[in-house]
C-alpha cells in the first residue's frame, strides 16, 4: 500500500541513475551466465576433456587447467554456487539481523543491552579460527553449511544498522499513536515500522549478499570451502596451488577473479545508486 | 530609501513545475526602520528574506531589482553577492542555534569568519567584547564550544556574529520562534538596541507572531500566498488595517483577556492556495468575504495614506 | 505532596505526587528529575491547561497519563481507580477512555499509508465485530463532529491534507472510542494562526459536550482562552495553580508574574526595564534542593530557604502557590 507518488518518484529516479543501471546490468549478466552457462557445456567441472594446460580456443573458450579440465565449465558451475551462497548466506544473515535488530531497537532497556552484548561477542569471535577447528571435525562440508556459517558471522552488521533505524523510527509520533490504539508491539513493528524501512532493508540485503559472496570466495581460496562441488574461489585456489601464475596460465585464474570483483563491485555500486534514489537529500537535481 | 525592492519575482523549481513563491513584490524600507514581515506558512516571507541574501537553487530569480543604499544588489548572482554578504546584508537564520560548528570553539569560528572577509580579528576584538556585554554574554564564551551554551545564549551569540561588520540590512528569520517567553523578550529587545546603536541600519524581522512585532517593529508588512497584502506602521496594522486578510488575521489572535465563554474568536475558513498553479488575480479572493468580480485582476500595491500601502480593490471597506 | 486526608470528591483524573526520574550518565550514575512530585486534578467536563516552558516536564506528564512512559513514583487515579501501572488488557481498556493528540500533525501519521488508516486500526483493535455499514456511519458522525467534510478528506494521504485537517482527524479518531479524557499536547502550536482558532473552538465545543481535556501548552494566551483551571510548571514542579482568571490576573508566584510580564501582547507594549537574561550552566541534571526557581527569582531570600522545596499552599479558594515568600507573608 505504498504511496503511488512515492513509487513513481522512485521509479523515475531509478531510470536516471547511472550507477544503479550499470551495477544491475553487470550483475544481471552474470546471473544469466550462471543460469544458462551449464546448458552450454556438455562437460562436468571435473571431467578430463583434453590434454592439460591449453589456452583458450574455439573448442574450449576459457582453455583447460593443468589437469585437462574445461575452465569454462568450471567457471559457469562456480558462478552458480557463488550466487547460491550469496542468496542463502546473505538472506539468512539479513533475516537474523532483522529479528535481532527490530527487537533490540524497539524494546530498548535490558533486552537491548543483552542483544548488544551478543552482537559484540559475535563480532569479536575470530570466525576464521572457529572455522578451522570445525573443519577439522567435519570432513565433508557442503554449500549449505558454508552459507549458514557465513550467515552466523555476518548478521551483526545488519542487526546494528536495523537497530539504529528502528530506534529513530520508534520515537516518532505515529508509533506512539499505534500504542495508544492498543496495538501489540509485534504488530507495531511489522505494520508501522518495517514498511517505512523497506528501502533500508533492501540495501542491507544487497550488502549482505555481496559480503557473503566475497567471504565465500576467500574461504574457498584458502581451502576452507565445501569439500565437493566447484566455486570461483576454489578455482583460484587450484590455480595458485598449481602455479598457474608462474606458468602464465592466465585463463585459469583471471576469469574467476575478475568475475568476483565485477559481481561484488557492481553490487556495492548498485547499493550506492539505490541509496541516492531512496534518499532525496543525496540526489542531484 | 535604504532598501528598495522592485517587482521581485522568485519561483521554486520542482519536479512538477514551478512554484510561484513570490510574485511581483515591490516595497521599500527606510534607514533605521525595523520592518516586521508576517504571514502564515507558505506566504513567501522566508523566500523573500532568503532571496535578498542567498538566492540559490531550487529558487530561481524570474525578474526584479533590489537596491541597497542606492547601489544595486546583485541577488541573482551568487558570486558577486559574496562581496555584499555579511558586510552589507546579513542574516540571522532560522534555527540559528544550530548554525555554529559544534567542533570548533566559538572564538576560533568568529576569527575564521572575519578572516574570510579580510578583516583582522584582533582589531575588532575590543568592539566584539563591547557587543558581548550588550547581550549579556561573558568573554569566556569565546573559549567555549557551542554545546556548552543554552539555546538563548547561542541565539544571542549568532546575533552578535551576524552584525559584526555593521551591515546595512539585517534579516532576522524567525529568531524567537524556538525560544522560551523570557528569552524571546530579551532577544527581541536586543535587536532594537542593535538598531539604536547603529550595529545594523535596517532590519527585516520575519515571523508569524504578530504580537512580538507589535512590541519591536516600526512597520509591518503582511504577505499572503506570495503576494504583498498590506504595509503600514505597526499601530495602524493592528488597530486600523484596511486589507480584509489583515483584519481577519488580527482578529484570530487569542489574547490574554479574551475567553471562549465570553467571546468566540473566528478563524478564517479554508486554506491558502497551492502555488504550483496559483489562482489568477488576488490570491485571497477565495477566502475573502468581500470578493467581487474585479478581484480576478490583481490589485496593485498602492499607497492609500501616508506610509500605508494596501493591495485590495476594497481597501478601507 | 499527598492529598490524603482531605475531603475532596473524586475527580475524573487525579495526579498524586507523581514523579519521573531518569537515570543518566555512564552506568546510570546520576539522576535527572523531569517531574517532581506533581499533584493536580481534572474534573468532569473541564479543560485544565498545563503551562510550562521547555524543560518543565509538561510533555512527560502527558506521556505518563497516556502510559507511554512509566511513572517513577506517585499515583494516577482515573475515576477513583488507580491506573499507575497497567498492563495488557487493562491498558487497552484504559485507552478506550483516555486518548492523546500530539504536536506535529505530520509526524503522527505513517507517511506511506493513507490518513484514514488510523480509523481502521481503531476498528481492528476495539471494534472487530462491528459491521461495515455501522462502522461507516460511526466514522461519518465522528468527522462531522469535528467539522470535517468526509468527502473531502477520506481516502487521502497525509501530505495531501493541511495541518489543521490532520489534527481534526486525530480528534475524530479519539471520538470513535468512548473518550472521556483527552491529552492535547501542544496540538495547535504547529498550525497557522487562521486555523488555530478553529481547532481551539472545536476543543471548547467538545468540552461542553462532556469531554475533559488536559491542554498542554507554552502559550499563555491559548490557555486563557480555553481553560477553566491553569497549572504552572517550572522545571518539573508545580509552582502555582488555580482558576485561570485568578492565576492570570493575580499571579502570586514570581515565575508566573515573570511569565505574564514577558508575554508579548497586542495593544500593550512590554515594560521597558533592564533586559533580564539568564545564562544558565547547561546540563544541570540534579535538581538542587530548595526552591527550583531560586536562581532566577528577584525576590528570593538570602540563602536557599531550608533544604526542602516549598509545597503548595492554598492562598485563596482553589488558588495554590508554592513559594516561601507567600507563606511567610501569610504568617
Amino acid at each position: 500500500m505504498a504511496q503511488p507518488r512515492k513509487q513513481n518518484e522512485a521509479l523515475y529516479f531509478m531510470r536516471r541513475n547511472a550507477k544503479l543501471q550499470i551495477g544491475v546490468a553487470i550483475v544481471f549478466l552474470f546471473i544469466i551466465l550462471a543460469l544458462v552457462g551449464p546448458l552450454l557445456t556438455k562437460y562436468q567441472p571435473r571431467d578430463y576433456v583434453a590434454p592439460g594446460a591449453q589456452p583458450p580456443s574455439s573448442e574450449f573458450w576459457f582453455g583447460t587447467t593443468s589437469f585437462g579440465e574445461d575452465v569454462f565449465t568450471q567457471f559457469v558451475y562456480g558462478l552458480r554456487s557463488t550466487f547460491l551462497v550469496g542468496m542463502v548466506g546473505g538472506g539468512l544473515g539479513t533475516l537474523i539481523g532483522i529479528l535481532i535488530g527490530f527487537t533490540a531497537g524497539y524494546r530498548g532497556g535490558i533486552a537491548d543491552e543483552i542483544l548488544n552484548m551478543l552482537t559484540n561477542i559475535v563480532l569479536v569471535v575470530p570466525s576464521l579460527v572457529v572455522l578451522l577447528i570445525v573443519a577439522a571435525y567435519l570432513e565433508v562440508r557442503g554449500l549449505v553449511f558454508e552459507s549458514v556459517y557465513i550467515a552466523l558471522f555476518s548478521w551483526p552488521w545488519a542487526a546494528r544498522a536495523i537497530r539504529a533505524q528502528t530506534f529513530s523510527l520508534r520515537s516518532r509520533d505515529f508509533v506512539d499513536l499505534g500504542r495508544l490504539s492498543g496495538m501489540k508491539p509485534l504488530k507495531i513493528i511489522f505494520t508501522e515500522i518495517a514498511p517505512n524501512m523497506m528501502s533500508y532493508l533492501l540495501l542491507t540485503f544487497i550488502l549482505q549478499f555481496g559480503g557473503a559472496i566475497l567471504t565465500a570466495a576467500t574461504l574457498d581460496f584458502i581451502g576452507l570451502g565445501p569439500t565437493e562441488g566447484m566455486s570461483l574461489g576454489l578455482m583460484m585456489n587450484n590455480a595458485t596451488t598449481y602455479s598457474a601464475i608462474m606458468l602464465h596460465m592466465w585463463w585459469w585464474f583471471i576469469p574467476p577473479g575478475l568475475a568476483i570483483t565485477a559481481i561484488v563491485g557492481s553490487l556495492y555500486i548498485t547499493n550506492v545508486g539505490l541509496d541516492e534514489v531512496f534518499n532525496p537529500k543525496l540526489r542531484e537535481m | 530609501m535604504s532598501l528598495q525592492v522592485k517587482d521581485l519575482t522568485v519561483y521554486y523549481q520542482t519536479l512538477r513545475g514551478e512554484v510561484h513563491a513570490l510574485e511581483s513584490t515591490t516595497f521599500g524600507i527606510a534607514d533605521g526602520e525595523i520592518m516586521g514581515l508576517a504571514g502564515e506558512s507558505g506566504c513567501g516571507k522566508t523566500t523573500l528574506g532568503q532571496s535578498l541574501i542567498f538566492l540559490n537553487s531550487p529558487m530561481k530569480l524570474i525578474k526584479g531589482r533590489v537596491t541597497l543604499d542606492n547601489k544595486e544588489l546583485p541577488i541573482g548572482d551568487m558570486e558577486r553577492m559574496n562581496n555584499f554578504r555579511f558586510k552589507k546584508v546579513s542574516i540571522i537564520p532560522q534555527y540559528a542555534m544550530n548554525a555554529m560548528n559544534p567542533t570548533r570553539k566559538i572564538g576560533k569560528m568568529v576569527a575564521d569568519l572575519l578572516k574570510s572577509r579580510n578583516v583582522d580579528f584582533k582589531s575588532l576584538l575590543p568592539e566584539l567584547k563591547r557587543r558581548l556585554d550588550l547581550v549579556k554574554l561573558s568573554y569566556d564564551v569565546l573559549n567555549m564550544y557551542p554545546i556548552e551554551l543554552s539555546g538563548g545564549m547561542k541565539q544571542r551569540m549568532v546575533m552578535v556574529l551576524s552584525t559584526m561588520l555593521n551591515p546595512s540590512l539585517l534579516i532576522a528569520d524567525e529568531i524567537t520562534s524556538a525560544l522560551d517567553v523570557s528569552s524571546q523578550k530579551a532577544v527581541s529587545e536586543m535587536l532594537v538596541q542593535f538598531r539604536d546603536r547603529g550595529y545594523c541600519k535596517s532590519v527585516i524581522v520575519i515571523t508569524h507572531d504578530i504580537s512580538v512585532l507589535y512590541q519591536i517593529a516600526d512597520t509591518i508588512l503582511i504577505m499572503y500566498a506570495g503576494q504583498l497584502a498590506e504595509k503600514a506602521p505597526t499601530d495602524v496594522i493592528v488597530h486600523s488595517s484596511q486589507h480584509p486578510y489583515t483584519k481577519m488575521l488580527i482578529s484570530t489572535l487569542p489574547e490574554v483577556g479574551v475567553r471562549y465563554v465570553e467571546k468566540q474568536l473566528a478563524g478564517i475558513p479554508g486554506g491558502p492556495p497551492l502555488l504550483l498553479k496559483p489562482p489568477v488575480g488576488c490570491r485571497f479572493r477565495e477566502r475573502c468575504p468581500l470578493a467581487f468580480e474585479k478581484c480576478l485582476e490583481k490589485p496593485p500595491f498602492v499607497e492609500t495614506e501616508k506610509d500605508h500601502f494596501v493591495a485590495c480593490w476594497k481597501a478601507g471597506a | 505532596m499527598s492529598r490524603a486526608g482531605r475531603q475532596v470528591p473524586e475527580e475524573m483524573l487525579t495526579l498524586d505526587g507523581v514523579s519521573k526520574v531518569y537515570r543518566v550518565g555512564t552506568f546510570g550514575g546520576k539522576s535527572l528529575v523531569a517531574v517532581n512530585d506533581v499533584s493536580f486534578d481534572v474534573g468532569d467536563s473541564e479543560v485544565v491547561s498545563l503551562i510550562g516552558e521547555s524543560g518543565s516536564g509538561k510533555t512527560t506528564i502527558g506521556k505518563m497519563i497516556l502510559h507511554l512512559t512509566s511513572i517513577s513514583s506517585g499515583a494516577i487515579r482515573f475515576n477513583g481507580v488507580d491506573v499507575s501501572r497497567l498492563n495488557g488488557r487493562a491498558r487497552k481498556e484504559y485507552y478506550r477512555h483516555v486518548q492523546g493528540v500530539f504536536q506535529d500533525p505530520f509526524s503522527s501519521y505513517n507517511p506511506i499509508f493513507k490518513a484514514d488508516r488510523i480509523f481502521r486500526t481503531i476498528r481492528e483493535e476495539f471494534f472487530p465485530k462491528t459491521d461495515s455499514h455501522e462502522w461507516n456511519e460511526k466514522i461519518d458522525s465522528s468527522m462531522r463532529a469535528v467539522g470535517l467534510n468526509p468527502d473531502e478528506v477520506l481516502n487521502k494521504f497525509p501530505h495531501q491534507l493541511s495541518g489543521g485537517q490532520l489534527q481534526r482527524f486525530l480528534i475524530a479518531r479519539a471520538l470513535l472510542l468512548d473518550v472521556q479524557f483527552l491529552v492535547a499536547d501542544e496540538i495547535i502550536s504547529m498550525l497557522d494562526a487562521s486555523t488555530r482558532v478553529g481547532v481551539l473552538n472545536l476543543l471548547a465545543e467538545l468540552k461542553s459536550r462532556g469531554l475533559s481535556i488536559l491542554f498542554i501548552t507554552h502559550d499563555l494566551s491559548l490557555g486563557y482562552y480555553i481553560s477553566q483551571k491553569s497549572v504552572i510548571l517550572y522545571r518539573g514542579c508545580v509552582v502555582e495553580m488555580g482558576p485561570t482568571e485568578q492565576v492570570y490576573h493575580h499571579p502570586l508566584h514570581p515565575y508566573t508574574k515573570m511569565l505574564m510580564a514577558c508575554v508579548p501582547r497586542l495593544g500593550m507594549k512590554w515594560e521597558c526595564g533592564e533586559i533580564e537574561v539568564t545564562n544558565p550552566k547547561v546540563k544541570q541534571p540534579d535538581l538542587p534542593s530548595g526552591c527550583a526557581y531560586y536562581d532566577r527569582c528577584p525576590v528570593a531570600g538570602n540563602k536557599r530557604d531550608c533544604s526542602t522545596s516549598p509545597s503548595l499552599v492554598e492562598v485563596e479558594l482553589g488558588h495554590f502557590v508554592a513559594c516561601w515568600r507567600q507563606t511567610k507573608q501569610e504568617s
